[in-house]
């Protein structure tokens, strides 16, 4: 099948895959929207974009459109923005089966239903043979952050707790087994999902939260370490109170890997002040997307950047960022 | 009347009370003149009819904490001629801020606290010039009382007295204190605290308590080491199954337990007074030390030790005080807070610990002393660099990750630093950030050059590259075992220009520049770079690091490898094999290897030695080696070909005999002496063709006797041609003077 060079075949491919469920308002080639909720005096605009590559496509608990359009609510979430609209964008690998395409647009199109958000804009493109694995999707996203709401890594100072919403390392233990054909427990699944409704949960219980952040690439380790480092604090993590499916830690355990460092497609972790912790801890509960919410830890006043993790023998070990794959060290 | 003289005594001659020896000598001898510490060492000016005398004194009388290296005469002339001998003030800077290690207790201190001078009898911190605390109490230099962990006690008069009298053996021995007027020990358990605080810590030990006994370098767990509940109550408490402990005793209790030789009784009473690892002798329990047949022994080494021992006047288990994985605890407050759950007493005392030391650790092979871990009483000290280095830069190295140690170069000298230990562990961490600007004050150092590991995640990489980039410092990325290779060849002296040197380097396991990792290998080099001639046919580390712990994983990629899959089936039928070859075939966090330790834990599982994991690292080895026997093999034939030296024909033949109950021991002899042959004959190779005239061997797995016996009889070589390590260890805690030796080298030869 050949839908490159903007034929007709490639016209026929967008208009019966892609204009068909996201239905576009209008027809001219951008979207027009009404700026109502910026009229508000004090609210800010907050605009992300982020590309997906996910090898295989399609996962236990999701494939690469749901993780698209979660990834994308869930950047704007963590700032506090109320999601809006979003684009989405398409390179497809020319031989890549209609079927998939049919499944990544059906459930981008559920997942920003269930979200309240809208798919506005999109395009896409069709390359050779080998010069994309399958599909990869860009997204980006429009929120709007009501006035008065200030959640950034910055705010993080000493005696703050860290909570995060579940489990850790689902989706990375999930494309792990996926990707290795693994005869691994099947009952792992991606926590693809989205987390705008959880994060409106915490601020609404705790109005003074500082500051939230998904911990997706390079997983809980690499997000507390940004963390502790724009908010020049120290952050220590309890390895007694991190939620972990077993599953999980055998495929850790088995695999070598560390769950601190694992992916995660719809997990988050925000800190709050002490006094506002329980209440914010309950909300998450209460969500959907919180039911395994746990309190995991604290920031200290120093060394700025230092992530540490309290091992169950009480030692306290540095959970550094990686330079690149997790390289074996013991000599 | 002979002439005057200007003598220069150069070595470790400050702080150990030179120059009230000296002082001494020369009134003895009737000596006029001066003597005086500046920043080459120690300078005397000096005339008398006895002068020759004198100078032959000076090297032969030298106090016991001193070494001289040097004593160069040369005329004097004084203004106006001395008619005495006087020490006179320190000259120019420098001077005055060397410190010597820790030193055990000295004979003579001994016999104070024996004695009936109510001041020193049975006081725990009895010291004096030639022995006690110096680096574990220094805060900051100069070292002087006022700025050690003693500033606080003020001196009675008669300590006084004592510090300022040249004829006294406490002459400016800066922690000098007695009862009145030092610190003091504090004895507590449940039920609060004792007035005589070593009476009811026998009494504790005696009754099968475990105590927290604070030393000179930090705290260790203390408990009867000849009783076996006490060992199995310590052993759960601390989450250590298996590691050996370390034990304590005196002559007596030594010598009814083991059998030390002349050798090792010296290492034992040296100054140092490390741990010594014996042959087992009249039986302890076995639990302290499962599976191995060498026990750590040492001797008591501070006046609290001595007390302690002749109280109980039984061997004693004295291990780390600390939690799993963290450092020992060198703190009060930190001691009940940590130790309070593992340990039922504390027997602790007012003087703090500035800096944590670990014991020092060695043994002694027939082929000369090893060193374990170099810590207390080894550091701070310096090696000569071989001839070339005189004029390289000045360097500080960074070390590895698991051993950490660093090594600072300046005017020709090395000091490497004390073993700090394993750095993703927060508390090292800062233990290695204090090191590092401790040995930079000390040596009055300031590096144009930084060189560390090439592993980006170490976190000793990290600290080096950030340096180098904040100060604008060179850095200088070197190959790990290159660096092993380097550190054994200028241990041994080997001159910068002295030609290539073929390195049996095994290992753990190093990043190699091809991006592999590397552990097995046969290195041609110098100074400035190698070439990788030979290593061990590379196999996946499935789970990384996990490879490590759990040695089935080594064993299941090297019996596939040799196409006995089938084999391997059977021996680890309760693992998950399968997931694990998956991981192997898709590269899922398997990274390639040729790292020999991991060969060493391969062979291990496949003959039931920890196959399921190891308790504590080189747990496997270790238990190889203590198994291995005496029997005479011919070693399986190992060839070098295009992907390695493939180590499957020794699976093979493990499997025949294991097949014919050939015992796990000739099978850990074959292993060994396979291993050693393989490698010993492609390095003869380089030797015969005239491309090397020396072989080194380093590497942690050098600290196996036996195979360093086998590849030393396999390589058939004069000893004057092979290096070995005996001053500094095989392992990553000698690394760092490896990397700073070729990163000097390399600016030398780009000069
Ligand atoms: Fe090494
Ligand atoms: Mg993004
Ligand atoms: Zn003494
Ligand atoms: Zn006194």
């Amino acid at each position: 099948l050949a839908h490159g060079g903007g034929g007709k075949a490639m016209r026929d491919l967008i208009e019966e895959i892609f204009t068909g469920v996201f239905q576009p308002p209008g027809t001219e080639d951008q979207a027009r929207l009404t700026a109502q909720a910026l009229a508000e005096p004090g609210a800010q605009l907050a605009f992300t974009t982020d590309s997906f590559v996910v090898s295989p496509p399609v996962f236990p608990g999701g494939d690469i459109g749901k993780i698209a359009v979660c990834g994308t609510i869930n950047d704007l979430a963590v700032g506090g923005a109320k999601p809006l609209w979003m684009s989405a964008a398409f390179i497809i690998e020319e031989g890549c089966e209609f079927e998939l395409l049919r499944r990544i647009v059906a459930s981008m199109q559920a997942e920003a239903e269930k979200a309240g958000v809208r798919i506005v804009t999109g395009d896409t493109k069709v390359v050779g043979r080998g010069a994309a694995d399958k599909v990869f999707v860009t997204t980006s996203g429009v929120g709007v952050i009501p006035p008065g709401r200030d959640l950034q890594a910055g705010n993080i100072r000493p005696g703050d707790v860290a909570l995060v919403n579940g489990v850790l390392g689902d989706h990375g233990a999930t494309i792990l087994a996926a990707r290795g054909d693994m005869a691994l427990s099947t009952d792992i699944q991606s926590d693809c999902q989205s987390l705008n409704a959880l994060v409106e949960a915490v601020l609404h219980a705790a109005p003074n939260a500082r500051a939230a952040r998904d911990a997706t690439r390079g997983g809980l380790a690499s997000a507390l370490n940004e963390m502790a480092e724009t908010a020049g604090v120290a952050i220590e993590i309890d390895e007694i109170a991190l939620p972990l499916r077993p599953e999980v830690k055998g495929v850790c355990e088995v695999l070598g890997l560390d769950p601190l460092y694992l992916a995660n497609e719809g997990t988050l972790v925000v800190f709050v002040p002490e006094a506002e912790a329980e209440a914010a801890l309950h909300a998450m509960r209460d969500t959907e997307a919180g039911r395994g919410a746990a309190r995991i830890g604290l920031a200290k006043p120093g060394p700025a950047g230092r992530v540490t993790m309290r091992t169950a023998f009480g030692g306290q070990r540095l959970v550094d960022t990686l330079v690149g794959e997790q390289l074996p060290r013991i000599c | 009347m002979s002439g005057a003289l200007r003598i220069r005594v150069r070595g470790q001659v400050q702080g150990v009370g030179f120059r009230p020896f000296v002082w001494q000598l020369a009134h003895r001898l009737n000596i006029r003149g001066e003597v005086l510490n500046d920043p080459e060492g120690v300078l005397i000016h000096a005339q008398g009819a006895r002068i020759a005398d004198f100078v032959a004194a000076i090297t032969a009388e030298a106090p016991p904490l001193a070494r001289v290296d040097a004593v160069e005469t040369g005329p004097f002339a004084f203004d106006t001629a001395p008619c005495d001998f006087a020490i006179a003030a320190s000259r120019g800077s420098g001077a005055e801020t060397r410190v010597t290690p820790d030193a055990a207790t000295c004979p003579d201190c001994l016999a104070d606290i024996r004695g009936d001078d109510p001041r020193r009898r049975g006081y725990a911190f009895t010291n004096c010039t030639h022995c006690g605390p110096r680096f574990t109490i220094l805060k900051g230099l100069p070292y002087d009382r006022a700025r050690t962990t003693m500033a606080g006690f003020e001196m009675c008069p008669d300590c006084a007295a004592e510090y300022a009298d040249p004829g006294d053996r406490r002459f400016h021995a800066q922690p000098v204190a007695c009862a009145l007027c030092g610190p003091h020990l504090g004895f507590e358990d449940a039920n609060g605290a004792h007035p005589d605080a070593i009476a009811a810590a026998a009494r504790a030990l005696l009754d099968g308590a475990i105590l927290a006994v604070k030393g000179l370098g930090g705290f260790h767990l203390c408990c009867d080491a000849t009783n076996a509940q006490a060992i199995d109550r310590l052993r759960r408490r601390k989450y250590r199954p298996s590691k050996p402990l370390a034990l304590m005793g005196r002559w007596q209790e030594i010598d009814r337990h083991a059998r030390p030789d002349t050798e090792e009784r010296a290492a034992l009473a040296s100054a140092a007074a490390p741990i010594v690892l014996l042959a087992k002798g009249d039986p302890l329990p076995e639990a302290l030390a499962p599976g191995q047949n060498h026990l750590g022994w040492m001797l008591p080494y501070t006046p609290l030790h001595h007390l302690l021992l002749g109280a109980v006047a039984r061997p004693l288990v004295m291990t780390s005080g600390n939690l799993s994985g963290e450092p020992q605890v060198i703190g009060n407050a930190e001691a009940r807070d940590k130790l309070g759950g593992i340990a039922d007493a504390i027997l602790d005392h007012d003087r703090d610990i500035a800096r944590r030391l670990d014991d020092s650790v060695m043994r002694l092979t027939p082929e000369g002393p090893m060193i374990l871990r170099r810590a207390r009483g080894m550091v701070p000290d310096t090696l000569p660099l071989p001839d070339g280095f005189g004029d390289a830069p000045q360097v500080v190295a960074y070390g590895g990750q698991m051993k950490a140690a660093l090594c600072l170069l300046k005017n020709g000298q090395a000091l490497l630093g004390h073993h700090l230990g394993e750095l993703d562990e927060a508390l090292t961490l800062e233990a290695f950030l204090q090191a590092d600007a401790d040995y930079a004050a000390l040596f009055d150092h300031r590096p144009d050059v930084v060189a560390v590991d090439l592993h980006p995640d170490f976190q000793a990489t990290r600290h080096g590259e950030a340096r180098a980039r904040d100060e604008g410092l060179a850095l200088e990325p070197v190959q790990h075992h290159h660096a092993h290779l380097a550190a054994c060849m200028a241990e041994n002296g080997h001159a910068l220009n002295g030609g290539k040197v073929a390195g049996i380097v095994l290992d753990g396991l190093g990043l190699g520049p091809d991006g592999t990792v590397w552990g097995g290998e046969l290195l041609l080099g110098d100074y400035t770079g190698f070439d990788r001639r030979a290593w061990l046919t590379p196999a996946p580390l499935i789970g990384g690091d996990r490879a490590q712990a759990e040695p089935w994983r080594n064993a299941l990629m090297r019996l596939d490898q040799a196409g006995l899959s089938n084999w391997a089936d059977q021996l680890f039928a309760d693992k998950p094999l399968e997931i694990a070859r998956m991981a192997a075939s898709k590269g899922l966090n398997a990274p390639q290897s040729s790292s020999a330790g991991r060969l060493f834990d391969a062979v291990a599982a496949v003959l039931g030695i920890c196959p399921d994991g190891q308790s504590y690292e080189g747990e496997a080895a270790m238990r190889m080696e203590a198994l291995a026997s005496e029997t005479v093999f011919a070693p399986v034939p190992l060839e070098h070909g295009a992907a390695g030296i493939d180590p499957a024909p020794l699976f093979h033949r493990l499997r025949a005999d294991l097949a014919r109950s050939t015992s796990a021991g000739d099978c850990a002899t074959l292993f060994h002496l396979s291993l050693a042959h393989a490698f010993a004959k492609e390095a003869r190779a380089l030797v015969d063709a005239g491309e090397a005239e020396r072989v080194a061997l380093s590497g942690g797995c050098f600290q196996n006797a036996r195979l360093l016996r086998d590849t030393l009889d396999a390589l058939g070589l004069d000893r004057s041609r092979v290096y070995l390590h005996h001053r500094t260890p095989a392992n990553d805690g000698g690394l760092a003077l490896g990397q700073a030796v070729i990163a000097a080298a390399r600016h030398l030869h780009r000069r």
